[in-house]
């Protein structure tokens, strides 16, 4: 893969106060890979996810997106260039249906409201769309089901859906599987194995199966710091990596 | 559905717009001399409705509590009062044109203001704006003082020499105030369930989420404002036509208080709620004015138990009437319940030793 990343980031830092979540990250995303972070907990994942997504700004560093700077801009504006994340925490409209829930997504990358208010076409397009995310992610049958009436497991599947309404040229995804059982957890990856191929996707995750079986790349993050990165077969391989976290893991398991 | 409700709410609506309608029909029968007077408490029911409906979008659509929604009200008023000639009738024609614009404009001052905050600091601004209009127009020789400023002739509805509506007639004028609500009524129902109503449905759900999918919140939520302000005015210039001035109490956190409280009593972001409830606070008001003078005392313990036993307020009853299971679930009648059940409970373990007495007594016959 030689080609030209869609995002990096060069020293990308976040300190809050005393601590510094985000330590002099260099990352980055190339067109059609999926990208995973690992790490410990509270070794920076979701502040970096949080600093692409424009959610926080950086304290120092750069992002480049499409080779342009992005940091500084604000959430809404880096989403409007096609930046879509979902969150750790289930983040839905829960009072509207699933259909709703996509539309919304959908209508602010196509014209916007006042688009679907003047042309019938632009609402048309904006109901398709947002019904093709949700059968991408199996929800269908759910289009008119208010959102908080589905078990956990299909909420989050929405998250993921409403993602994909938005057609983004990269995917920020915060632990889509956090919280699922073993056979939903097989469902979603193999549904992110489906979207690989026509979205970029940066990817944080516990569940190491699901990592590896995904991933193209893996970066490994401790205490804000990238501890490496590079090809998923390198990482499994990697010393540092199971010294310091896989390695961690298995003494505990044997113990 | 969000926004969509059974069909009962429609013919209860219909019958009791029918049933005000008819009021000239029905109302003299009934209230004898006292009908005009009771016409003219319906006509500021209506007014009241519209201003309670207008609140609803931002505090039950939008989930903004503002406190200080009555400086639109008294602002419409005050536009009328002021710009009204001393001795010859105003047009309306330029007369709602230029509340509408007033209004706007200091809804989108005030509003870009204030929508930046959230919670309880939304609140404190609305309220702060309020008074600080409160205490400009009450201590301003230009605006009467805390008289108020009188308006000598209604505005009114003509074309070239034509007179098309007589609003110094109390029945034109009461219908006229009806047709506004109805207007009014029709235009919210029809922007809550819009593209623009669904996109403020997500900000009262979760604004963050529509922030991150790229919805510039703020913007969405200061054209709210602004409609708000707007049909609050007309409210407002409705109920200085009615009293035939403006006065400084109308724009107090007094008003804004009581606006509030229809809202919540009808029920909180339904649009047709708000009108039952604005209707319903009024009627108690009278009754209890009628009954004693500590009236208050019983107002604020009626707003209590409705808040206690109908959280989602007279609207919520007609969407989903309670079955028994949902009347238990209410936070009083638990409580009767549970003390209720305490007591059953007493009752149940002294029967079965009354049972185990019988066969030995019957025994003993034996």
């Amino acid at each position: 893969m030689s080609t030209a990343p869609l995002l990096e980031t060069h020293g990308l830092t976040r300190r809050f106060g005393g601590l510094i979540a985000v330590n002099d990250v260099d990352f980055d995303v190339k067109p059609g890979e999926i990208h995973a972070i690992l790490g410990p907990n509270g070794a920076g994942k979701s502040t970096l996810i949080n600093l692409l997504s424009g959610e926080i700004p950086p304290s120092s560093g750069q992002i480049l997106y499409r080779g342009k700077p992005i940091q500084g801009k604000k959430a809404r504006q880096i989403a409007r260039m096609g930046i879509g994340r979902s969150h750790q925490k289930t983040n839905i409209f829960p009072r509207l249906n699933c259909l709703q829930n996509c539309q919304l997504a959908a209508r602010i990358h196509m014209g916007g409201v006042f688009g679907s208010w003047r042309s019938r076409q632009q609402a048309r397009a904006v109901s398709e769309r947002a019904l093709q995310a949700l059968e991408t992610c199996q929800l269908v049958q759910r289009a008119y089901t208010p959102a908080s009436d589905m078990s956990y497991g299909e909420q989050r599947q929405l998250q993921i859906a409403m993602v994909l309404a938005t057609a983004p040229s990269l995917m920020l995804l915060d632990e889509p599987m956090a919280g699922m059982g073993r056979e939903e957890t097989a469902q979603v990856t193999e549904l992110l194995k489906g979207l690989a191929d026509q979205y970029p996707l940066v990817l944080i995750e516990h569940d190491m199966d699901s990592v590896f079986r995904l991933a193209h790349r893996i970066t490994v993050m401790v205490d804000g710091c990238v501890l490496e990165t590079g090809p998923t077969d390198q990482i499994r391989r990697s010393e540092k990596v199971r010294d310091v976290y896989l390695g961690r893991h298995h003494e505990e398991a044997q113990a | 559905m969000l926004h969509r409700y059974p069909k009962r709410v429609s013919i209860i609506m219909l019958v009791l717009t029918a049933l005000v309608a008819l009021f000239p029909l029905w109302g003299p029968a009934l209230f004898g001399a006292r009908s005009d007077f009771v016409l003219e408490q319906l006509t500021l029911m209506l007014i009241l409705a519209l201003f309670a409906m207008s609140l609803d979008l931002l505090v039950g659509v939008v989930g903004l509590v503002s406190l200080g929604h009555a400086l639109f009200f008294g602002l419409g008023a005050y536009t009328l009062a002021l710009a009204s000639p001393d001795f010859s009738p105003a047009s309306l024609w330029w007369m709602l044109p230029l509340v509408m614009l007033v209004s706007a404009v200091v809804a989108l001052v005030v509003g870009f203001l204030v929508i930046r905050t959230k919670g309880i600091f939304f609140i404190m601004t609305t309220l702060a704006f309020g008074q600080m209009l409160y205490y400009l127009v009450s201590t301003s020789p230009y605006t009467g003082g805390t008289d108020g400023v009188f308006i000598m002739f209604r505005p009114s509805v003509a074309v070239g020499d034509t007179l098309l509506l007589d609003m110094d007639n109390p029945l034109t004028f009461f219908y006229f105030c009806l047709g506004t609500l109805i207007v009014g009524y029709v235009f919210l129902r029809w922007l809550t369930r819009s593209y623009y109503g669904q996109v403020l449905d997500g900000i009262h759900d979760n604004e963050h989420r529509m922030e991150a999918l790229g919805y510039a919140t703020a913007s969405y939520k200061l054209i709210a404002f602004v409609i708000a302000g707007v049909m609050a005015a007309i409210a407002g210039m409705l109920a200085a036509m009615q009293y035939g001035f403006a006065n400084p109490a109308q724009l107090g956190w007094h008003t804004s208080g009581e606006v509030l409280m229809m809202v919540i009593l009808g029920g909180m972001g339904t649009i047709f709620g708000p009108i039952l409830g604005a209707f319903a606070f009024e009627i108690l008001l009278h009754t209890y004015e009628h009954l004693t003078t500590h009236w208050p005392i019983l107002m604020g313990i009626t707003i209590i138990l409705a808040v206690l036993i109908l959280p989602k307020g007279i609207a919520g009853l007609i969407i989903a009437p309670p079955g028994r299971d949902a009347l238990m679930k209410s936070p009083l009648l638990r409580w009767f319940n549970r003390r209720g059940q305490a007591g059953s409970a007493a009752v149940k373990s002294s029967k079965p030793a009354a049972k185990s007495s019988k066969p030995a007594a019957q025994s003993k016959e034996g």
